[in-house]
């Protein structure tokens, strides 16, 4: 059995932890208010750009631009994955590389060709190990963005956009966590070339006679690029708040079994400590009966 | 008269949304004007300043670059950067 000091030193080292867990927690809880916050007023740009382009794509004749349109093949393949930097978060980050490997698994089995760009060190180095260095083209970090903003996922949009152009990607698929709940988090795959514009109907287009300034062809292929860097911030933001999200819960839980042991070596520290003074009772009444 | 619906969003947030009654934006081909009813219309936009009139009411509003959107639905500009104008 441990010595009354040994039990006492663990007892104190596990209250520090929890020390840290419990403040970890405050923190991430007080970052998830603003990063929801700044998820939800990031959403009316996104809708209603996707909208706008939504009703430019449905009255565009022919085939549009390639961003749109894609390159009519689907042997390159281009996978963005996008977690946090930092990790201590649950399963937060597995769950987005588990979902991204998968995919990735399933495109090279068919025998396509795979390229990976990550965003957020938890996404390089677990998939570094498992498809090589090679096929990972470009990475990015966030460290030390404390509010994300377009200029965050501009240098992402300009390294897919210039891969793309150079024709080493016919598709792009973005991988991210979308942020349903406090509790709940999906790991979600967006294709991002060729947009994937959920239009409502091609009802607006067919009633309304619009007037283009400059022309359609022009505005979409302005508004293009600009839609992939707003879908970009987007899952960026998106995924923060679920960072966040996670690592608070995993912090309470962290917190919660902390406690749980201080409570158990306690009562065994007592336990231990009864059991000695009665040790040296006992020796010192046997030992006086004897005299 | 009739209220033009309009609304003013930016990449971070939502700037202006609500009822006036005239909003001037300066377009890549020139300044235009919205009223409630206007033809559907669709421009890109030059860096300049936007003016919301309610009223007796404006506010201005400084953009970079952007997009209106003019539906029968009302009047929808997405810039790039804004910010309101002191």
């Amino acid at each position: 059995m441990a010595s009354l000091k040994e039990m006492r030193n663990r007892i104190s080292s596990v209250k520090a932890t929890q020390k840290i867990t419990k403040a970890m927690q405050m923190v991430a809880a007080a970052k998830l208010r603003r990063s929801q916050d700044a998820a939800e007023s990031a959403r009316p740009y996104a809708t209603r750009l996707a909208s706008v382009i939504a009703n430019l794509s449905a009255g565009v004749s022919g085939d549009g631009p390639k961003l749109l349109s894609g390159t009519g093949s689907d042997q390159r393949q281009l996978v963005v994955v996008a977690t946090s930097d930092r990790g201590l978060a649950g399963g937060f980050n597995s769950s987005i590389v588990r979902a991204a490997k998968e995919f990735a698994q399933g495109l090279l089995a068919q025998g396509k060709d795979v390229k990976i760009i990550t965003v957020g060190k938890k996404a390089r180095d677990p998939l570094r190990r498992v498809f090589g260095e090679e096929r990972i083209v470009e990475s990015f970090e966030l460290a030390g963005q404390r509010t994300l903003t377009l200029a965050s996922a501009q240098p992402v949009a300009d390294a897919i956009t210039r891969i793309f152009e150079a024709g080493e990607a016919d598709v792009v698929t973005l991988f991210y966590s979308r942020y349903k709940s406090v509790v709940s988090q999906v790991p979600t795959a967006r294709q991002l070339i060729p947009a994937a514009v959920e239009s409502d109907g091609p009802a607006k287009s067919g009633e309304a006679v619009y007037t283009y300034e400059p022309s359609e062809e022009e505005i979409l292929e302005t508004l293009l690029p600009r839609y992939l860097t707003v879908q970009i911030l987007s899952a960026l933001l998106e995924n923060q708040a679920g960072f966040y999200a996670s690592q608070m819960s995993a912090m309470d839980n962290a917190t919660r079994n902390a406690g749980d042991m201080i409570r158990r070596y306690t009562l065994e520290y007592n336990r231990t400590r009864q059991a000695q003074i009665t040790k040296e009772l006992i020796e010192i009444i046997s030992g006086a009966e004897a005299i | 008269m009739a209220k033009l619906h309009f609304s003013l969003v930016a990449p971070e947030r939502e700037l202006f949304s609500g009822d006036v009654d005239q909003v001037d934006a300066p377009g890549t081909e020139g300044d235009f004007g919205v009223l409630a009813g206007h033809a559907p219309f669709m421009t890109a936009l030059k860096e300049g300043r936007v003016t919301v009139r309610d009223g007796s009411a404006v506010r201005a509003f400084d953009i970079q670059g952007g997009f209106a959107d003019v539906t029968p639905e009302g009047l929808t500009i997405l810039a790039e950067h804004a910010v309101e104008a002191a």
